[in-house]
């Protein structure tokens, strides 16, 4: 770059538009994103591969379909050869994507087909539970950061009762109570099956994680002179907060975002996986770890597939979260590189 | 300073209280759930119902029973289970403890072995592949899903390979230490391994950023000016100050999986843990011993917050006063 170019970013670019510019030519951010690009295609098009490609339903149960392999007639479920030769064995991985690509499950439904709608499940609530922590952090840190006194006293011990309870053993009582009958309150009605109680859990149990930093920053910010400016001219409170405090806290929350999502989704998962998250006949990558775990030893491609598929997502996410913060605050950025 | 401790250790009684009374308010107020019909069964009948809540208590106002359930468990400490009737919570939760305590210390141990190794290379190394591909690791690491981990290790170790290379491998579950140190040893390898590989995941992530900032810092500058070695300084500065960090996130991870935050992985593994007991108990509803597992693990957090915060006073003045 020669000198005149960036002496013209460093004048006529915003901090925002200069760290989107680094984010864009970071390696990590290009690589990540186009991972999470295609596992969020092929998870929306699940629909269309169950319909139109492997011809199946991947939520009722096929417990006697034959299928042709490699011009065999083949049982979908095929009778134990093993021990007592007692029970069946679904059928292995074909890897035919017409028809059990990575093979079936107990109950001879295809696992690629459910592999794709339960990443859309994961997906969707470790997404929607990210958004509902970042926004009630953002409205508690604020409040609590801007009001200050006994209105951030009681918050901030709200936070840390929440914060001392183990994030798994909340989570798991909120879901072994609220699953098993659904909440009801007042006018809120939430059946046992639906994604609004896995979604509002998660994305409550970590709060306290974002809310505290967002807290300290608001109550820093409110000492610095632009801001004690702003109260001084009689500006109200919702036009300094939107103003002068909301923009200085974004980039931070930036950081938070793909942290957030990737724990979410490892928390829906794990909570899927103790069969307190998605319910049958539903799937997301946690249930169908737990129906490979009584075929591990025999099929363990349907236990190993959605485990890789978290794992690719996660590790995709935690990628793109340190180009973000890279890009976004200078301070943190490895100095000398 | 002693007002310091003093102000810390209240706000830790405060907070526990608070959640014996939220996990309380949980399993018995939470709205439309009925105690009562968890406890009973499905299929419960009227006269069943009304004697399951007349022999659990549950027609009693709700602060007389916290108050019962409170006084059985810190008072008489005879608190008995809903499911085994006449079972004792608090020798179940004394019998679960060694073996979390033997999974997290072993584990403890690796992880920080690691972290603090692979982190200061990570930080340090001049050679221009090495930083990158522990970096990349250290993401692997932090997104692996522990449960997981631990069946493809039950898988490789456990199946086929059970007969050649992995013999030595013991069956799955728990041997005290007390009845035998080698197979205790043989039994918690690899759940050690397997815990051990998130937490090794965080630290060399949190050393190696936190090792590079301190290496900016001006005092630095001033030692190199003093030409002092780069091992003198790696070591006696930059690596020091950053053990400040690497010592309270230690504290806080220490206390949660002590807590039974390693339930996952005594799940996977069939440890008979606090994380396992805990677990069961919720699936059978049993809130005596979801009740003890719960106010023991939050103290234990509770306790290593604050621990850690009075720790950070002794190190750093300032922190009293701002509290």
């Amino acid at each position: 770059m020669s000198l005149r170019d960036s002496s013209e970013a460093v004048f006529s670019e915003s901090p925002g538009k200069i760290a989107l510019r680094t984010l864009r030519k970071d390696k990590r951010s290009i690589i990540a994103l186009t991972i999470l690009g295609v596992i969020f295609s092929i998870s929306f098009l699940a629909p269309l591969y169950s319909q139109f490609v492997a011809h199946t339903n991947p939520f009722s149960s096929s417990l006697d379909a034959v299928i042709s392999v490699k011009g065999k007639d083949r049982l979908v479920l095929e009778p134990s050869t093993t021990g007592l030769g007692l029970g069946v064995t679904p059928i292995g991985p074909t890897w035919n994507p017409t028809k059990y690509f990575i093979g079936a499950d107990n109950q001879g439904r295809d696992v690629m087909a459910r592999l794709l709608y339960g990443g859309r499940s994961t997906l969707i609530i470790g997404m929607s539970a990210g958004a509902l922590c970042i926004v009630l952090s953002l409205l508690i840190g604020i409040i609590a950061g801007y009001r200050r006194g006994w209105v951030d006293a009681i918050l901030s011990r709200i936070l840390d009762i929440i914060w001392a309870f183990p994030v798994y053993l909340l989570a798991i009582s909120l879901s072994v109570v609220l699953l098993t009958s659904g909440l009801k309150l007042g006018f809120i009605n939430v059946g046992p099956g639906s994604f609004v109680l896995p979604i509002s859990i998660i994305g409550i149990v970590y709060v306290p994680y974002v809310a505290r930093p967002i807290r300290a920053q608001v109550l820093a910010l409110r000492e610095r002179e632009f801001v004690r400016a702003a109260v001084g001219t009689g500006a109200k409170s919702s036009t300094i907060i939107f103003r002068e405090i909301l923009p200085n806290i974004v980039p931070s929350v930036m950081v938070f975002i793909p942290i957030i999502v990737s724990l979410s989704m490892l928390t829906e998962s794990a909570l899927s996986f103790l069969s307190i998250g998605v319910q049958p006949p539903a799937a997301s990558w946690g249930t169908i770890i737990n129906d490979g775990l009584n075929l591990l030893y025999t099929r363990p491609m349907v236990g190993i597939a959605p485990g890789l598929m978290i794992v690719l997502t996660a590790a995709s996410l935690n990628l793109y979260g340190d180009a973000v913060r890279d890009a976004l605050d200078p301070k943190t950025r490895v100095r000398g590189d | 300073m002693l007002a310091f401790i003093t102000r810390r250790f209240s706000a830790m009684v405060f907070v526990l209280f608070s959640i014996s009374i939220l996990v309380f308010l949980i399993f018995f107020a939470t709205p439309g759930v009925d105690p009562a019909a968890r406890i009973a069964g499905r299929n419960a009948d009227q006269e069943t119902l009304a004697q399951v809540r007349h022999s659990f208590e549950l027609d009693k106002p709700l602060p007389l029973r916290y108050l019962s359930m409170m006084r059985h468990l810190f008072v008489s400490q005879d608190l008995t289970s809903y499911v085994n009737r006449g079972a004792k919570v608090i020798p179940q939760l004394t019998q679960a403890i060694p073996a979390t305590l033997s999974l997290v210390i072993g584990a403890a141990i690796i992880w920080l072995a690691l972290g603090i190794f692979f982190g200061i290379k990570a930080a340090s190394s001049h050679k221009k592949w090495i930083d990158p591909t522990i970096g990349f690791l250290g993401i692997v690491g932090i997104s692996l899903p522990v449960y997981w981990l631990g069946e493809v290790v039950n898988l490789i170790t456990q199946s086929k390979l059970h007969n050649s290379v992995f013999k030595w491998v013991p069956p799955l579950g728990y041997i005290g230490i007390t009845d035998n140190p080698f197979q205790w040893f043989m039994h918690l390898l690899f759940p050690w391994l397997t815990l051990a590989v998130l937490y090794a995941g965080i630290y060399v992530r949190v050393l190696r950023n936190e090792i590079r900032v301190v290496m900016g810092e001006d005092y630095i500058k001033t030692e190199r000016a003093k030409g002092a070695s780069e091992k003198r300084i790696l070591y006696k500065h930059a690596t020091r100050m950053s053990l400040i960090t690497i010592v309270s996130l230690f504290g806080l991870d220490f206390g949660a999986l002590v807590g039974g935050y390693a339930l996952l992985t005594e799940v996977v593994f069939g440890i008979q843990g606090v994380g396992k007991l805990t677990f069961d108990s919720l699936q059978n509803f049993d809130l005596p011993v979801i009740m003890a597992t719960v106010m023991y693990a939050a103290f234990f957090v509770v306790f290593m917050n604050a621990l850690v915060d009075i720790l950070y006073a002794v190190l750093d003045p300032r922190v009293r006063r701002v509290q």
